[in-house]
């Protein structure tokens, strides 16, 4: 192979290629600006990880103004909403199984003489668990008004019933997101995920296209590189990648009022870094798959550890080993806490460095694979 | 690889000069030691029924393919080391169209040309456009474009960085006689010119316009050289009948001994054979005062098929 060394005017060629077939593909390019604005849609607006107004079933046999309180005092916490009234015990049960309530709050009958008495009434509230996530906050709001509730209703010498103060004076500081806001999680994660996914399709089918329409051979025939083929196809997607980019940090500022504390333009440089790792894996594919429909595949199958492994759609420190190991080799994971870092805590370079590693450690990696794999001749 | 630098001496008289040459896919031998001779300036017709190995031999010369066995030099480089080499001096045009149809022809030549890194690219583009009456449409897009204009796309493509030796394959098959023989008279031109042309068809009238044939079947060579050469290569004897029932009469023939082909044209029946005297003997039994005989000379149709049989016999 002495006669030709990577050159840029043949790499060149290969980019400026790859910008007319994408301008000619409008379907494509539509959708790789769609599926941000889609997934921001469905991501930002629909994921709410402290659901309230939850429908709340009340089956009250005590009506007086203790009960009351508490029933006001839950209604207020914007947890529950009562939807409900259960007569009997059957009633109530018969509404948790229907999935009509998600709980039902039980006021004994004698729950305010009991209270006066100094005997601890019990108040039972009954929860439908199967999805953790939905009543796990609710629940513990509940904890927090049962506690303090009645302090106002308990005066002169009830007083004494109030409950007391602990041991410790807890102090809870929720530091970056204090309001605990869904979408300040989500819509920086979705920046990986949108480009995780747009980026490494496209790409997969970048060279399955070439040699699925015969012009592979062609291209063969010509003394082109494969790292010019490449790095050619990576190139003119890097651009689209920062389009969805902006796109998602402009609807962030703009829609979901995420706050932005860190660099802009550090978020930005280090992006490309993420970018080029997912086009590299797409590629790779591409040289892997035997046809369009396999590099599609590939890329799904990729996909979904991203997506579910990385940290955003559940807490990363909340997932085996096996999986935080898996996790931590996919760019989506450290690009993740990169976005977050930049954008929430304010992070900067020196922060964000441990992250760098891996993305550029999995880049070099994919684009090796890659070059290895694709084949320079037919054989 | 016994004489890999001396081999590649640009000076030599071939253009194509390999022994030897093997494919196998799997346990398939497609090309099985083929030894082949190009003159340099010189159009050489590389013909054979379908899945005879043409492309795969093709695809071994220009560095697509990687033989299993054999060795040789095409251009003065070696075919398995130098495949580099090789890429920037040969055309090669595929079977299948293998341009971009989403680009314009004016973008598919840009793009090749920049492949090749051609000194003054914008002349050249414009200039292969000219020369094979491309100009007023080569705003259109490739994929919109009929049969002979892919065709005429795709051999300015493959000539636009002025290669030394064109590989055709099958370039004429689906396109119409005129833009056919046009195509030829271009070729001829080209070779006129001092470029070497490796052209594979289906067609014999294009055989007759090589200079040199060779015939491949079952991924053997059975025969080449000059269009005389191979149809001496084949001792075949061929008679024409003309007059009425020629269908009952080539029911009749068909399978007498010496009789190995009878094909109808229209209104003559050819009757060939390769040991003529079982032939003459087989006729005098159903001679018929009704039909006019004449000895002709074997077609290149008659001598290939009959290769072809031959070969059959000894392979399958
Ligand atoms: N990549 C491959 N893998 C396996 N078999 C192959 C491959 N390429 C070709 N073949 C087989 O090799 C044989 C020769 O194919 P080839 O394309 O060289 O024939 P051809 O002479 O060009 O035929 P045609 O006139 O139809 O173009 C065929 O039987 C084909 O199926
Ligand atoms: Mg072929």
């Amino acid at each position: 192979m002495s006669a030709s060394r990577f050159t840029l005017h043949r790499l060149w060629a290969i980019v400026l290629k790859e910008f007319i077939q994408m301008k000619r593909d409008r379907v494509t390019f539509g959708m790789m600006v769609g599926i941000p604005l889609m997934q921001l849609m469905l991501f930002g607006f629909a994921i709410n990880s402290d659901p309230k107004h939850l429908p709340t079933a009340l089956r009250a046999a005590d009506q007086g103004p203790f009960a009351r309180t508490l029933v006001a005092a839950l209604s207020t916490s914007g947890y529950f909403t009562l939807t409900h009234e259960a007569a009997t015990e059957a009633e109530a049960h018969r509404l948790l199984q229907l999935g009509e309530v998600q709980f039902v709050i039980n006021i004994p009958e004698d729950f305010s003489r009991r209270l006066l008495r100094g005997e601890r009434p019990s108040l039972l509230i009954e929860a439908d668990a199967t999805d953790p996530s939905a009543t796990g906050p609710a629940l513990n709001a509940v904890r927090a008004i049962a506690d303090h509730v009645l302090d106002r209703d308990l005066t002169g010498p009830l007083a004494r019933l109030r409950a007391k103060a602990g041991p410790i004076d807890l102090q809870l500081h929720a530091h970056y997101n204090p309001e605990n806001i869904t979408q300040y999680n989500v819509v920086p994660g979705l920046m990986g995920v949108v480009l995780t996914m747009t980026m490494v399709i496209i790409t997969a089918l970048a060279i399955t296209r070439e040699r699925e329409r015969g012009t592979m051979e062609n291209l063969l025939s010509t003394p082109v590189r494969p790292f010019e083929v490449m790095l050619g196809k990576i190139l003119p997607y890097i651009v689209v990648g920062y389009i969805q980019v902006t796109l998602i940090l402009v609807a962030a500022h703009f829609v979901f009022h995420v706050p932005m504390i860190g660099s802009l333009l550090l978020l930005y440089a280090v992006s490309l870094l993420f970018i080029a790792a997912n086009l590299a894996m797409g590629i790779t594919f591409s040289t892997l798959a035997k046809n369009q429909l396999q590099a599609v595949q590939m890329a799904f199958f990729f996909f979904l550890p991203s997506i579910l492994l990385s940290g955003f759609m559940f807490p990363f420190r909340g997932m085996p080993e096996w999986a935080q190991w898996v996790g931590s080799i996919l760019p989506n994971t450290h690009y993740l806490r990169i976005v977050r870092g930049i954008l929430l805590k304010g992070n900067g370079l020196t922060e964000i460095a441990p992250h760098l590693w891996p993305l550029l450690a999995f880049l070099v990696v994919a684009m090796a694979i890659g070059v290895k794999r694709y084949r320079q001749t037919l054989d | 690889m016994s004489d890999p630098p001396a081999a590649a001496s640009p000076g030599s008289d071939f253009a194509i000069d390999v022994t030897g040459v093997t494919k196998r896919f799997g346990s398939k031998t497609v090309v099985n030691a083929i030894d082949l001779r190009v003159r340099r300036g010189e159009i050489y017709g590389f013909l054979g029924p379908n899945g005879s190995g043409k492309t795969t031999f093709i695809r071994m010369l220009c560095g697509l393919l990687t033989p299993d066995a054999g060795t040789g030099t095409c251009l003065g480089y070696d075919v398995r080391a130098q495949q580099s080499d090789i890429k920037r001096h040969v055309g090669y045009m595929t079977q299948k169209f293998s341009y971009y149809e989403d680009l314009s022809i004016r973008e598919n030549l840009d793009f090749i040309a920049r492949l090749y890194n051609l000194p003054d690219r914008r002349s050249a583009v414009q200039c292969s456009l000219e020369r094979l009456g491309l100009a007023n449409r080569s705003h259109q897009l490739a994929g919109q474009l009929s049969g002979g204009w892919k065709q005429r796309l795709s051999l300015a493509a493959c000539l636009i960085h002025s290669p030394q030796l064109l590989l055709l394959d099958e370039p004429t098959a689906g396109v119409d006689p005129k833009a056919r023989r046009e195509f030829w008279d271009e070729i001829h031109r080209l070779a006129a010119e001092g470029l070497t042309v490796l052209i594979t068809t289906h067609y014999m009238d294009e055989a007759e316009r090589c200079h040199r044939l060779a015939y491949l079947a079952y991924g053997k060579l059975l025969t080449h050289g000059t269009l005389d050469d191979v149809l001496a290569s084949v001792r075949l004897t061929t008679w024409s009948v003309t007059g009425p029932d020629l269908l009952e009469l080539a029911k009749k023939i068909r399978g007498l001994p010496g009789i190995e082909q009878v094909v109808a044209f229209g209104t003559t029946l050819h009757v060939s054979g390769r040991d003529a005297a079982a032939l003459e003997a087989s006729l005098t039994c159903v001679r018929d005062p009704r039909h006019e005989w004449k000895k002709i000379r074997s077609g290149l149709e008659d001598v290939f098929i009959s290769l072809m049989d031959s070969a059959k016999d000894n392979f399958a």
